[in-house]
C-alpha cells in the first residue's frame, strides 16, 4: 500500500508531534529561564532543586522526547525548505542524510547528556 | 473616489507574438462593478478580441478565475472599487499553460480530479427497489464544507508546490477526495488512499496554506490535506503494529 514511500507517514508523525512539543514547551522554558528568572519576576529554583527535578527518570524521558521530536520537526521542515526554497531536489539523498541524520545525532547527544545527569 | 480605473490586461496571442504583453484600458468604475464587468465592457465596446472564460457571474461556475494584481481571484467576485484608484493588473492563472489572453489549459487539473474517483463508490450497489441511501443532517455536515468546491483552480494557481512540481495532485483534488471519504454512503476511502498516499498525493504538500487563503468558497483544502495526512499516518502505524489486521 505504501510501497513507494514507506517512511513518509512516520516522518510526518514525528514532524507533527515535534511541532506540538516545540510550541508547547519551548515558549514556557524560554520565558522562565530566559526572561522571568533573570529579570527577577519569579524566584528562580536553586541548583539542587532543579537537579533533583531533572534527575527524575520521568523528567529525563520528557526532555528527551521534547528535544528529539523538535529536532525531527526541524529536519522535516528544513528538508522541504531546501527542496523547494533552494530548488535542489536532485540532492535528495544528501539532504535527507543531513537533515534526518542531524536529528538522530542530536537525539543521541541529548540522550547522552540526560544520561550523564547525576 | 475617481470614477475611472485603468486595467492592465495580459494579452497572449500565439499567432501574433510568442510573448505575453499588457494592454491598458481605461474603464468607468461604478462601485458595483466587478473585474468581470470591466472585462465584459472591454470585450463589448473596446476590443472584441479579448479572450477569457466566464459563465454564471455569481461565484458558482468557477470559470472566471484569474490573477488580479497577482492574487488568484474570481473575476466575478472581485470589486474594481476595492482597487481604486488603480491601475489593476489582470493576468491568467499562474501555474497553468496559457492558451490565449486570460484562458488557461486545464487538462491537467481535469485528469487529476478524475484520478481520485470523485463519485460515490459502493462495493455492492443495492437494488433500486431498496430505496435511496439515507443520510442524517449530521452525516451531511461531515463533508458539506468540502463539497462546496467549484473547481475554479484558484488553489492550484496559489499553490507553490504545484508550481514547482506539476505531478503534485493538488489541493482541490485532495479536498474532493475527502468530500467523498467523509460521505456516509461512500465505501471508496481505501481506493482513494492508495492514490493519495503516494508522494505525488498528500505527502507532496508542505502546508503552505495558500490554497485555503484564496479559496472563494471557504473549502479549506489545506485542512483537508492535513486531516488526510493524519489518517494515513495512523493507518501506517496500525499496519505496523497489527500487520495482519490491516490486510
Amino acid at each position: 500500500m505504501y510501497a513507494r514511500r514507506p517512511i513518509e507517514p512516520l516522518l510526518w508523525l514525528f514532524f507533527s508531534a515535534g511541532g506540538v512539543m516545540a510550541a508547547l514547551f519551548f515558549p514556557a522554558i524560554l520565558f522562565l529561564f530566559g526572561i522571568a528568572f533573570p529579570l527577577g519576576w519569579l524566584a528562580p529554583p536553586n541548583y539542587d532543586h532543579l537537579l533533583a527535578v531533572v534527575s527524575h527518570p520521568l523528567t529525563r524521558l520528557v526532555l528527551l522526547g521534547v528535544c528529539s521530536l523538535s529536532l525531527f520537526h526541524w529536519a522535516h521542515r528544513f528538508r522541504y525548505t531546501l527542496y523547494d526554497g533552494l530548488q535542489i531536489k536532485h540532492l535528495n539523498e544528501s539532504i535527507n542524510a543531513i537533515c534526518y541524520g542531524g536529528a538522530v545525532l542530536g537525539t543521541l547527544t541529548a540522550a547522552y547528556l540526560l544520561w550523564k545527569v547525576p | 473616489m475617481s470614477d475611472h480605473i485603468t486595467l492592465h490586461v495580459a494579452r497572449y496571442r500565439p499567432e501574433k507574438a510568442s510573448e505575453t504583453t499588457f494592454d491598458a484600458f481605461e474603464l468607468p468604475c461604478p462601485k458595483e462593478w466587478v473585474v468581470l464587468d470591466g472585462l465584459n465592457h472591454i470585450k463589448d465596446r473596446m476590443d472584441g478580441t479579448l479572450s477569457y472564460r466566464w459563465s454564471c457571474r455569481m461565484g458558482i461556475c468557477g470559470s472566471c478565475g484569474m490573477l488580479v494584481n497577482g492574487e488568484p481571484k474570481l473575476a466575478c467576485a472581485t470589486f474594481l472599487s476595492d482597487y481604486a484608484p488603480g491601475p489593476v493588473r489582470v493576468e491568467p492563472l499562474r501555474n497553468f499553460p496559457v492558451i490565449r489572453d486570460l484562458v488557461v489549459e486545464m487538462g491537467d487539473f481535469m485528469s487529476k480530479l478524475t484520478r481520485i474517483k470523485p463519485w460515490i463508490v459502493r462495493q455492492v450497489e443495492k437494488p433500486l427497489s431498496d430505496g435511496e441511501y439515507r443520510q442524517t443532517p449530521g452525516e451531511l455536515d461531515e463533508y458539506k464544507q468540502f463539497s462546496m468546491c467549484i473547481n475554479c483552480m484558484l488553489c492550484y494557481s496559489a499553490c507553490p508546490i504545484y508550481g514547482l512540481d506539476p505531478h503534485f495532485i493538488g489541493p482541490a483534488a485532495i479536498a474532493l477526495a475527502q468530500r467523498y471519504n467523509l460521505d456516509s454512503r461512500d465505501e471508496g476511502a481505501a481506493e482513494r488512499m492508495q492514490i493519495l498516499s503516494e508522494h505525488d498525493g498528500i505527502w507532496g504538500c508542505t502546508f503552505v496554506g495558500e490554497c485555503t487563503k484564496v479559496c472563494p468558497k471557504h473549502v479549506d483544502p489545506a485542512g483537508a490535506i492535513q486531516r488526510y495526512k493524519l489518517q494515513s499516518a495512523v493507518e501506517w502505524v496500525k499496519a505496523f503494529v497489527l500487520p495482519r489486521a490491516a490486510q
